[in-house]
């Protein structure tokens, strides 16, 4: 590889996000396997707090905001390009999130680089990166290589290892002046989730509803059968959309990140957005009639059984065993 | 306001999925076409500020396999123009697909002024390359804003609006975005409207898909698929066969030997 390793340490309310990690990690086992540089670009931020905590890096490069603590994506690609043609990495790699959304595809579209999407996986082959991304709701895979292994790589966050990022050393940390372009995107304010209903991260079990609950009516089997399990009910997206439950109990990548002892999914199908927010729970249990939904390959336990056969079942019996 | 949706047609991924025979794309033969949820949910946006404050709004797409059906039902929902770009591309390349959408923006507005708003779906499955949105913003040179799932104008301010990105966990940020812009929209502030079969038959007869053909500047700068597959399972799941009684009793012993129940 001609070049080293350029990642954005993306923040959120001025604080590195875990997938700022993730990729810290998967740079240097790629940074050292072909022995190049791995750099890290701090945005805006306070003081070098931030920067000091990226020692994984063999260089910070900071860039100041003064008061503009959440740049908008747009400048942060006039920033990174600017950083580019200073360092001229060979790959560069993004949070493949909601917060960094867009940055990857612009910037590779200003320099006229490759941009690989949604990657979860990197293998080094004869010395070649090989990047394998996920497509089509997780159901099939990619692996492709970059021309001249140069380019724009978005990392899916929880493919990788965050542990790997952190480190105790303290890097060396440089300045950069770039020019801040006015932007007709202005960051006003955060809106915080509204609280009152339900925290579902509190819960050490949780019936979770997809698209196969099919409608409105059929949430109180789930509530029912949650209620049996001193539970609560969560959703997948199309529920939340739909408006057939609040936001609040969205599970995934733009709602809640979830670790309960117990997910019982019914008719989810274990999307890589759903997945970034339940894959950490103790144990997973899916219901799902498709035995080919992704949601299988997370779970411990799965059937293939109607979810509208199996709920009252399950609910009917929970009971008994707890009375007797 | 202008609004111009481009929709996405994808794979229906509930269908199953085949790998073709070069083992780098998709089986065309074995799959069905669907409009993007996201490009749905962004025609929904565009028909909410259209009720709300009388934007006019025209839906474009490359053409694809299904293509007239989601046209016509954005006509018989309220898109004053559908139009169809013809020939078909490959679904794998944002940046191509751009570049045809670019020309098609080029050709409709000219430069897009400040009541002109475009919006795409917010992220595709089928895209290994980049986001249509951001790519087509960077080639038309205007400001662009991803994952949104509200957009009102500002009172009192012309050619300005109020956009809501999510973030995680719940938490939102709230934008002003000057107009023109390229805005990538997640989901609507309402589900989806229904629309009755009889008005998409109406719309079918007017027969009102516009066409227009622009051929793309293919640019060298693809990425090289070595296999699509899939994904080989590593930790697949414990299936617990039987009929629901069987599966339930299951279950519950499971959840007692793990102490979920009390
Ligand atoms: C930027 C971005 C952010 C996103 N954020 C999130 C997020 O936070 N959370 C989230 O969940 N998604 C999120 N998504 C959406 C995600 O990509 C998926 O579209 C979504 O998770 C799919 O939800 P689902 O599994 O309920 O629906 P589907 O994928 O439609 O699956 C429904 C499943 O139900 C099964 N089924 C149907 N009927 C039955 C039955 N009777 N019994 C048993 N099984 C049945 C089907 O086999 C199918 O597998 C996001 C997407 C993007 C692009």
């Amino acid at each position: 590889m001609n070049g080293g390793i350029l990642v954005l340490a993306e923040q959120l309310k001025g604080e590195p996000t875990g997938v700022a990690f993730e990729m810290l990690g998967v740079g240097r086992t790629i940074a050292d396997e072909l022995g190049v540089q791995l750099e890290a670009v701090v945005i805006g931020g306070e003081g070098d707090e931030i920067a000091s905590g990226l020692g994984a890096a063999d260089k910070v490069l900071k860039v100041d905001m003064g008061d503009d603590q959440m740049p908008v994506s747009d400048t942060v690609v006039s920033i990174l390009d600017q950083v580019s043609d200073k360092r001229s990495p060979a790959l560069i790699l993004i949070g493949c999130t909601n917060v960094s959304q867009g940055i990857g595809t612009r910037l590779a579209e200003r320099r006229g680089l490759a941009h690989l999407n949604f990657c979860t996986k990197v293998n080094i082959e004869d010395g070649r990166p090989v990047f394998t991304s996920q497509l089509f709701g997780g159901k099939i895979f990619a692996d492709a290589t970059l021309p001249e292994d140069k380019g724009v790589v978005s990392i899916y966050p929880g493919a990788f290892p965050a542990e790997a990022g952190k480190s105790e050393k303290t890097p060396e940390v440089e300045k950069i002046d770039v020019e801040v372009p006015e932007s007709p995107v202005v960051f006003k304010r955060f809106i915080e989730p509204e609280i009152g209903d339900v925290d579902i991260t509190g819960y050490d079990v949780l019936v979770s509803v997809g698209r196969g609950i099919q409608n409105p009516d059929n949430i109180e089997l789930a509530e029912e059968l949650a209620a049996a399990m001193g539970g609560a009910v969560s959703a997948s997206r199309p529920v939340i959309d739909q408006g057939w439950l609040p936001l609040t109990r969205q599970v995934g990548k733009s709602g809640m990140n979830v670790k309960p002892k117990l997910y019982l999914a019914l008719g989810i199908s274990g999307a890589p957005e759903h997945q970034e927010g339940m894959k950490n729970a103790s144990m997973i249990v899916a219901v799902n009639t498709d035995d080919k939904a992704p949601i299988f390959d997370i779970s411990h336990y799965g059937t293939t059984i109607d979810l509208f056969d199996l709920v009252e079942v399950l609910k009917d019996k929970l009971e008994e065993a707890k009375g007797t | 306001m202008n609004i111009i949706v481009l929709m996405k047609m994808v794979p229906d991924v509930v269908e199953p999925l085949e790998i073709a025979e070069d083992g780098k794309n998709l089986d065309k033969e074995a799959i069905r076409m669907m409009a993007s949820e996201s490009s749905e949910h962004a025609l929904e946006q565009a028909l909410i500020l259209k009720d709300s404050v009388g934007a006019e709004v025209t839906v474009a797409a490359i053409e694809a396999p299904e293509l007239d059906d989601a046209l016509f039902s954005a006509s018989a929902k309220g898109a004053v123009r559908v139009i169809k770009i013809t020939p078909e591309q490959d679904g794998l390349r944002a940046d191509i697909s751009a570049s045809v959408l670019k020309e098609f923006i080029k050709q409709e507005c000219g430069s897009p002024g400040s009541d002109t708003l475009i919006f795409t779906g917010s992220q595709a499955i089928d895209d290994l390359q980049g986001e249509l949105g951001p790519t087509l913003a960077e080639q038309l040179g205007l400001p662009f804003i991803g994952v949104v799932t509200s957009i009102k104008p500002v009172e009192g301010e012309e050619g300005k609006v109020t956009a809501i990105k999510e973030y995680s966990g719940g938490l939102r940020g709230e934008y002003e975005v000057a107009l023109p812009a390229v805005v990538g929209i997640q989901a609507a502030e309402q589900p989806s409207r229904y629309v009755p079969f009889a008005k998409i038959r109406a719309a079918m007869k007017s027969g009102s898909i516009e066409s227009t053909e622009i051929t793309p500047e293919v640019e060298g700068r693809g990425v090289e698929i070595a296999r699509m597959y899939v994904p080989e399972v590593t930790g697949r799941a414990e299936m617990i066969e039987g009929d629901p009684e069987t599966v339930a009793a299951r279950l519950i012993e499971i959840f007692k030997q793990n102490g979920i129940l009390g």
